[in-house]
């Protein structure tokens, strides 16, 4: 089947299998791998983009159902060769190390500061609870969030 | 040509950011799945249901008509294609029994995921689609799951070897015969424990994934793969698969962390390499989460019986210890040196006399193999010192802390009587390097509050008390920077424990550093960069670091045992000390002096007493490409080969300690408080050093609050996803206060130790004592690991006589 979705500003129309997962849609029909799979039970994030402004993990739509949808990953929030100030937060507080979980990581907590810009500590490990790393503790991913929502 | 300008400050303990972030935040960096290989046949494993099992029948006739199925074998198909079987690096006994395993299995399978068969197909969803199409006979065997029970030998997993039993390894350090049982009859105090080190999923956030690159005609092959040992890889992959090793090139590209389980060679990777040469074209493999799960190594695995005897002070006399080490189906490269890590660690950072009697017996079982995990036989000797510790100190009813503080290895004996720094030399003949565990455990009890929360514990913990505050404590101590190649001799390992690296200034000055380690998260491009600019003088900017390539970085032992610093980064060191020895003679040259009289600073060469007469090592490069005046016997170029052979072990040290409040009714634990200073030495970038710290200690954290490899009696793995293990959340952990003491190693001359590990050695023990502590008012005095909600209520509930 034919699905349709633009992403990061660009419009593309892929033939794919009915059972087309929207990760595999943006990694495989797109060619855009920073969105990274690290799981099949939707348990650990690391496949969260942007669809249609909010945080989805894309491990769990078909990339049927985001057909005439508008997607954000993380190739496509740098600006003028400027990285998102999200990304910046995560490196200038170590928020990061393999960088495995960091897209996924990264949209979700674009999109928890959406909802919500001036969050606490414990809002922020609540609202990040959908994404697993193993490599931090968190304890720098927070402190990252929380610089950001400060910018 | 662009002059590299003088620099003045120091590098070396900034706080620099990563220069490997802006690749991994924007999607740039490239991950072994993410690589565009065009032609590319996937490839998918089918893995044997069944914990144990002959194999009566593989049918593979289907699954081979499914349109875009290349080809499908199964073990014995591929027999011949194995010139040595799956590779253990550490035949801990001569008498260790190691059964023969292939990346396929032949006759039985021994574990739920052991692989059965291989599916070639032109996409991933194809090749597991045919699987399906694979009908398998099994004759269904009994499972082993319990070790005491496997020792027992009733059913007998590898009827070649004739036992479970793979070997006992032993460590008995008397200062005279039978000074051990004297010591305990002795005793003024004695504590026995029996602990269990529940099985462990390392669950990487980046699953395995593996892509092999023929080239059909010239021979030659190119290995990506997610591994953190590309060099081990490479010798390992020649001599299973009897290719030149010349012809091999292993490249780990972007690695999604490893934390042990990417330190293997697996059946994976030999299918892949394998078949892409039959086949003339590339092949790859992606791992899925649950595959991970079954087919990628746990971690832990062990029953520990420890035995402490004590003076009427406390102090301690003996130590026993028996371990069961649970090996699961085969040994993989590393698992039977597991518990051996841990023999040496089992007194911590005590002053113990020689009375020590260790001895480990590890046995297969029909679960997934066991190999190294963060720590690797170091959190397991610390939890049993530490927890046992409490004990004791419950036992003679004195502060945990007053115990271990009449048991420390004092400052001092880290000197001789002159003041020189011997190091203390242990009860086992190792000598650890410095320490100073009083001064950590002060500023850690400073952190804590030790004294206010034990007097709102008094007030708090009442009889009927809905929620009650425990505070646990851990002082560690690790052996890491592995290792000394002679030490490593004597523990029948089977390479050394060196590390290479190449320093070369470029004619225009900037700096390669090509180094043998193989990082997946530890920032090493940023922390190598930093110790190159330090030695030589120059920015960190203008120093680049080449690594995970055996093409680029032939010569290496890749990244384990935090080990990358204390050796590989000691290699760094010693090559740029090379390169300047050899920028003297030119610059020597140029100035028209003596070698010995020129000093070396900030970059530059000058005349002692005449720091005007100077020539920047910049310059140097350049005259030394361009060679047109060089003095006699000086070959061209500013490149140095150092390999680094460390002279003991490095031995950070630390103590972490924890506060909970666990309700009574719920069973839950929640973490109040973690504290962990650390002393690693000398830091190069404490940014990179307290990373390590955090997600060290929720990787402890962790076991002792939530994690555990559950198998049920069918030896099936019930928790093989990420839905049913418990990796914590953000908001199942607390923030990490982290600080430091700096007791620099004297055995290496950047003074460093390493800090991968230490959070994890650390942590587990720090949390069950503190659950414990807040449970003991209640007569709870042990408590196996997860202390989940379940275990602690069930707990709570057997000492109040199941009211």
């Amino acid at each position: 089947m034919k699905v349709s979705i633009t992403i990061n500003g660009s419009r593309q129309s892929h033939d794919v299998e009915p059972r087309t997962l929207l990760v595999h849609y943006i990694r495989e029909h797109a060619k855009l791998t920073g969105t990274n799979i690290g799981c099949d039970t939707s348990s650990c994030g690391a496949c969260t983009v942007h669809l249609d402004g909010e945080a989805a993990k894309s491990c769990t739509i078909l990339a049927a159902q985001a057909d005439g949808g508008n997607v954000t990953t993380i190739e496509g929030l740098a600006k003028n060769g400027e990285m998102h100030p999200m990304q910046k937060a995560f490196m200038e507080n170590h928020g990061l190390q393999c960088g495995y979980c960091t897209p996924g990581m990264v949209m979700a907590a674009i999109g928890l500061l959406n909802e919500n810009p001036n969050p606490t500590d414990e809002q922020v490990r609540h609202g990040l609870e959908g994404n697993l790393c193993r490599c931090t503790g968190y304890h720098n991913i927070v402190k990252s969030v929380l610089a950001a929502a400060k910018k | 040509m662009s002059i590299t300008q003088e620099r003045t400050t120091k590098v070396i303990g900034q706080r620099l950011l990563r220069r490997e972030d802006p690749a991994l935040l924007t999607g740039e960096a490239k991950y072994t799945s993410d690589l565009v290989i065009p032609g590319a046949l996937h490839l998918a494993v089918l893995r044997s249901p069944y914990a144990h099992a002959r194999i009566k029948s593989i049918d593979v006739a289907d699954a081979k008509e499914m349109p875009g199925v290349v080809a499908v074998y199964t073990g014995k198909d591929l027999h011949a294609t194995w010139v040595a079987p799956m590779p253990c690096a550490w035949p801990v006994t001569p008498d260790m029994k190691n059964p023969v395993h292939y990346p396929l299995a032949l006759e039985k399978v021994c574990y739920v995921g052991d692989g059965v068969a291989a599916v070639l197909a032109a996409s991933d969803a194809v090749a597991r689609d045919a699987l399906d199409a694979i009908d398998v006979t099994y004759e269904p065997l009994k499972a082993v799951t319990d070790l005491e029970e496997a020792l027992a030998d009733k059913t007998i997993i590898h009827e070649a070897i004739g036992t479970n039993k793979s070997y006992t390894w032993n460590l008995k350090v008397e200062s005279a015969e039978g000074a051990v049982d004297q010591a305990f009859k002795n005793a003024a105090y004695t504590v026995s424990k029996r602990y269990v080190q529940q099985r462990l999923l390392p669950m990487a956030m980046e699953p395995r994934a593996v892509a092999a690159v023929p080239q059909p005609f010239g021979g030659d092959i190119t290995l990506y793969s997610a591994t953190q040992i590309p060099h081990i890889l490479k010798v390992m992959t020649a001599i299973t698969i009897g290719i030149p090793e010349h012809q091999v090139r292993v490249v780990a590209p972007a690695v999604g962390g490893g934390f042990g389980s990417k330190l293997n060679v697996y059946a994976e990777e030999l299918l892949c390499v394998a078949l892409s040469r039959k086949h003339g074209a590339p092949v790859r493999w992606v791992e899925e989460r649950t595959e991970n799960a079954q087919a990628t190594i746990h971690g832990r695995g062990q029953i520990q019986h420890v035995e402490l005897a004590a003076d009427k002070n406390g102090k301690l006399t003996a130590l026993r210890v028996r371990l069961i080490g649970d090996m699961g189906a085969y040994l993989q490269l590393v698992t039977p040196g597991v518990p051996l890590l841990g023999a040496f660690l089992y007194a911590g950072v005590y002053d113990l006399p020689q009375a020590y009697d260790f001895s480990c017996t590890s046995v297969f079982t029909t679960m997934t193999p066991t190999d190294a995990y963060r720590g690797a036989g170091r959190p397991e000797a610390t939890y049993a010192i530490e927890v046992a510790m409490d004990a004791l100190a419950r036992k003679i009813g004195i502060d945990p802390y007053e115990l271990r503080k009449r048991n420390y290895i004092k400052k001092e004996q880290y000197f001789d009587d002159k003041g020189n720094q011997t190091g203390y030399t242990a009860f086992h003949g190792l000598n650890y390097d410095s320490g100073d565990h009083l001064s950590a455990a002060e500023k850690a009890m400073q952190h804590a509050d030790y004294a206010g929360v034990r007097q709102r514990q008094a007030k708090q913990n009442v009889p009927g008390a809905h929620k009650r505050i425990g505070i646990g404590m851990t002082s560690y101590f690790e052996m890491c920077g592995l290792a000394p190649s002679r030490v490593l001799a004597s523990l029948n390992y089977g390479a050394g424990g060196w590390e290479s690296a190449t320093v070369r200034v470029l004619p225009t000055s900037k700096v390669q550093v090509v180094t043998g380690t193989s990082p997946h998260g530890q920032g090493h491009e940023t922390s190598w960069a930093m110790i190159a600019a330090e030695k030589l003088g120059v920015s960190p900017d203008d120093v680049d670091v080449l690594h995970s390539d055996t093409a680029i970085a032939p010569l290496g032992l890749d990244t384990y045992g935090s080990r990358s610093l204390a050796v590989g980064g000691l290699a760094i060191a010693g090559a740029c000390d090379k390169v300047i020895d050899k920028a003297r003679k030119i610059a020597a040259h140029q100035l028209e002096c003596a070698a010995e009289d020129l000093e070396f600073a900030n970059g530059m060469f000058s005349v002692k007493g005449s720091p005007d007469k100077a020539v920047p090592i910049a310059a140097i490069a350049f005259a030394a490409f361009t060679a047109h005046n060089l003095p006699d016997g000086v070959e061209p170029n500013l490149e140095a080969q150092y390999t680094h052979d460390p002279k003991n072990f490095s031995w950070p040290f630390g103590t972490h300690i924890c506060i909970v409040e666990v309700d009574t009714e719920t069973g839950k634990v929640d973490v109040l408080k973690y504290v962990a200073v650390d002393d690693c030495g000398q830091q190069i970038n404490p940014l990179i050093v307290e990373g390590q710290v955090h997600g060290g200690v929720v990787q402890g954290l962790a076991q002792a609050l939530y994690e555990e490899a559950v198998y049920d009696s069918d030896g099936n793995l019930k928790t093989s996803n990420l839905a049913e293990y418990l990796v914590p959340a953000a908001c199942d952990v607390p923030p990490i206060t982290t600080d430091f003491t700096v007791t620099p190693s004297p055995t290496n001359e950047l003074g460093v130790k390493g800090i991968g590990e230490a959070g994890t050695i650390g942590a587990a023990s720090t949390v069950m004592n503190a659950v414990i502590d807040a449970l003991s008012g209640l007569g709870i005095t042990h408590l196996d690991m997860p202390a989940s909600p379940n275990n602690v209520w069930k707990a709570i509930q057997a000492a109040q006589g199941g009211k």
